[in-house]
């Protein structure tokens, strides 16, 4: 059972990541790898407030909200300005940047020591410690935040979003500054990453740069790529297959020293089936 | 979108210069388009015709010169400030919004422009009325739910079209639309065309059919590497001997 607990909520941390990047790539068309930094900043945030601090989870959830969706602001105002390859190169360079601040920035995030002792949710006395309660909690999170994501796709916003994605010459001439609506996709999303990073730092209650590599960002881009660009439902089933092959390769019998590279080694496989044989994914409404 | 005057030129440019690479699209042009009338620019492959539509919105940045629109210089046009001064446009070589619906290709230009109110805007009847009336007036209407990207050459112009109506613009910048049209469809686009001018809209064609000329236009304007060749009724124009000779080489 508490396996079973345990997969829903990585799976619920990973959809919410899921949904998020979808909103930036499958809908506007923009190739961001920024995902793993503010998934980062967001787990950073709320474990320094937590340690250090001792606020309230909600409370460092939201100024871990704020913080990302500050510095969201700042590097999309730049990255806003480009779109396709300059766009993926500089979201890649902001990753790198801030995987080098995590691991370097040793007063604050404490290097490569990461830090520990991140107290699990606790909101009038009711804690979250409990697998079954954290479960729970990281399922409302997402069932927000595809509600959240539904609503913005289905706007008139994300239908603008969708033209952006299309032509953003084109969409320009009728009178829509795409900068603003690429900037302000941009940060909604990043902060939706944040709270996934607030879960993670609190679920695993230890935190390090390792897990916020560019690699965790082609992960995320994996997920939507797998489930179907600019679908949610995609988004959630690519999360799910993404969660479930490496626990399902754990009871295959391969040695643990090669059980990793062979979880490599399939996503690889799918991603190459999937690009051959179906580039818009399981799902998926727009190629690449 | 700002109020017209009769009185006043719809648009005009004023020693309009633009360079590609040191070739010389439009040399110091100085033109003007009446309000209400339907004129068509012509002139052979590569005198100026689409620079000059995507000079005027804002496309390209003119190197020099003035652009007034509705009798009012214009700070240098970008993109998404044609439509606030009541301009719209199709393009020579369609750009649709391939992967979303023939409606929505429509309704997203009926949006509020403004980012939050687009964001807490839904389902709106009256857009979805006003689409229908253009994608009607198209013969798009049946289509309405297919992908862009599965019309036809000449339903994909005939969309891009619907879309610029869609905005209720004072200025529509037509280029080419009737180039690979079917009988049928040039007449659906010129009963536009005719519409628009009879409810006081301005229209500027880029076109190659003389015939089609002829037929619509009000006013015609010839361009010749750049440069204003002649302008003037379509019978006075089109049997000048310069135009003859720029235009069809004889």
């Amino acid at each position: 059972m508490e396996y079973f607990l345990h997969l829903i909520t990585l799976f619920a941390i990973y959809a919410i990541l899921g949904l998020s990047l979808n909103l930036v790539v499958g809908y506007t068309g923009l190739l961001s790898a920024t995902h793993a930094a503010f998934y980062g900043i967001g787990a950073y945030a709320t474990a320094l407030l937590l340690t250090v601090s001792g606020l309230n989870f909600f409370f460092a959830v939201f100024l871990g909200i704020i913080l990302t969706s500050l510095i969201a602001l700042s590097i999309g105002s730049v990255l806003s300005k480009f779109r396709d390859d300059y766009y993926a190169l500089g979201s890649i360079g902001f990753c790198i940047i801030t995987f080098s601040i995590f691991l370097n920035w040793q007063d604050l995030t404490r290097g490569p020591l990461g830090i520990s002792g991140i107290p699990r949710p606790d909101i009038f006395g009711l804690s979250f410690s409990s697998s079954i309660l954290f479960a729970l909690l990281a399922l409302i999170a997402l069932g927000v935040t595809f509600l959240a994501c539904r609503g913005i796709v289905r706007s008139s916003f994300g239908r603008v979003l969708k033209a952006i994605r299309e032509d953003e010459g084109a969409i320009q001439v009728f009178g829509y500054r795409t900068h603003t609506y690429k900037l302000l996709v941009f940060v909604i999303s990043a902060a939706m990453a944040s709270v996934a990073g607030s879960l993670f730092a609190t679920y695993v209650t230890y935190i390090d740069p390792s897990t916020f590599t560019i690699l965790e960002s082609v992960f995320i881009l994996a997920i939507i790529i797998l489930g179907g660009l600019a679908n949610l439902r995609g988004s959630l089933i690519g999360a799910l297959i993404l969660i479930l092959i490496p626990e399902l390769l754990r009871f295959a019998g391969f040695p643990a020293e090669i059980a990793g590279q062979t979880r490599e080694l399939v996503y690889g496989l799918m991603l190459l089936v999937l690009m051959l044989r179906r580039p818009q994914g399981l799902l998926g409404e727009y190629k690449l | 979108m700002e109020k017209k005057d009769q009185k006043k030129p719809a648009l005009a440019v004023q020693n309009l210069t633009k360079h590609f690479s040191g070739v010389l699209a439009i040399d110091n042009l100085s033109l003007s388009i009446t309000q209400g009338a339907i004129t068509s620019i012509v002139g052979p492959n590569g005198s100026g015709k689409t620079t000059l539509i995507n000079t005027l919105s804002g496309i390209f940045k003119p190197e020099q010169g003035t652009i007034t629109v509705q009798g009012r210089t214009v700070p240098p046009l970008h993109p998404h400030d044609v439509w606030h001064h009541g301009i719209t446009r199709t393009f020579q070589n369609t750009r649709l919004f391939e992967q979303m619906t023939v409606l929505d290709n429509v309704l997203v230009v009926l949006t509020k422009r403004s980012v939050i109110p687009s964001l807490l805007e839904t389902k709106d009847d009256t857009h979805y009325d006003q689409a229908k009336q253009v994608l009607a007036a198209t013969n798009l209407w049946e289509k309405r739910d297919q992908l862009a990207a599965n019309l036809s050459y000449g339903q994909r112009k005939l969309l891009e079209i619907a879309r610029s109506l869609a905005t209720d613009a004072d200025i529509y910048l037509f280029d080419e639309p009737f180039a690979g049209l079917f009988p049928k469809m040039v007449t659906v686009v010129f009963t536009i065309l005719r519409s628009l001018k009879q409810e006081g809209k301005t229209v500027v064609l880029v076109e190659h059919d003389m015939d089609l000329i002829r037929k619509i236009s009000d006013h015609v304007i010839v361009l010749d590497s750049g440069t204003l060749l002649a302008q003037g009724s379509p019978e006075q124009v089109l049997s000048e001997k310069s135009v003859v000779e720029a235009y069809l080489g004889q």
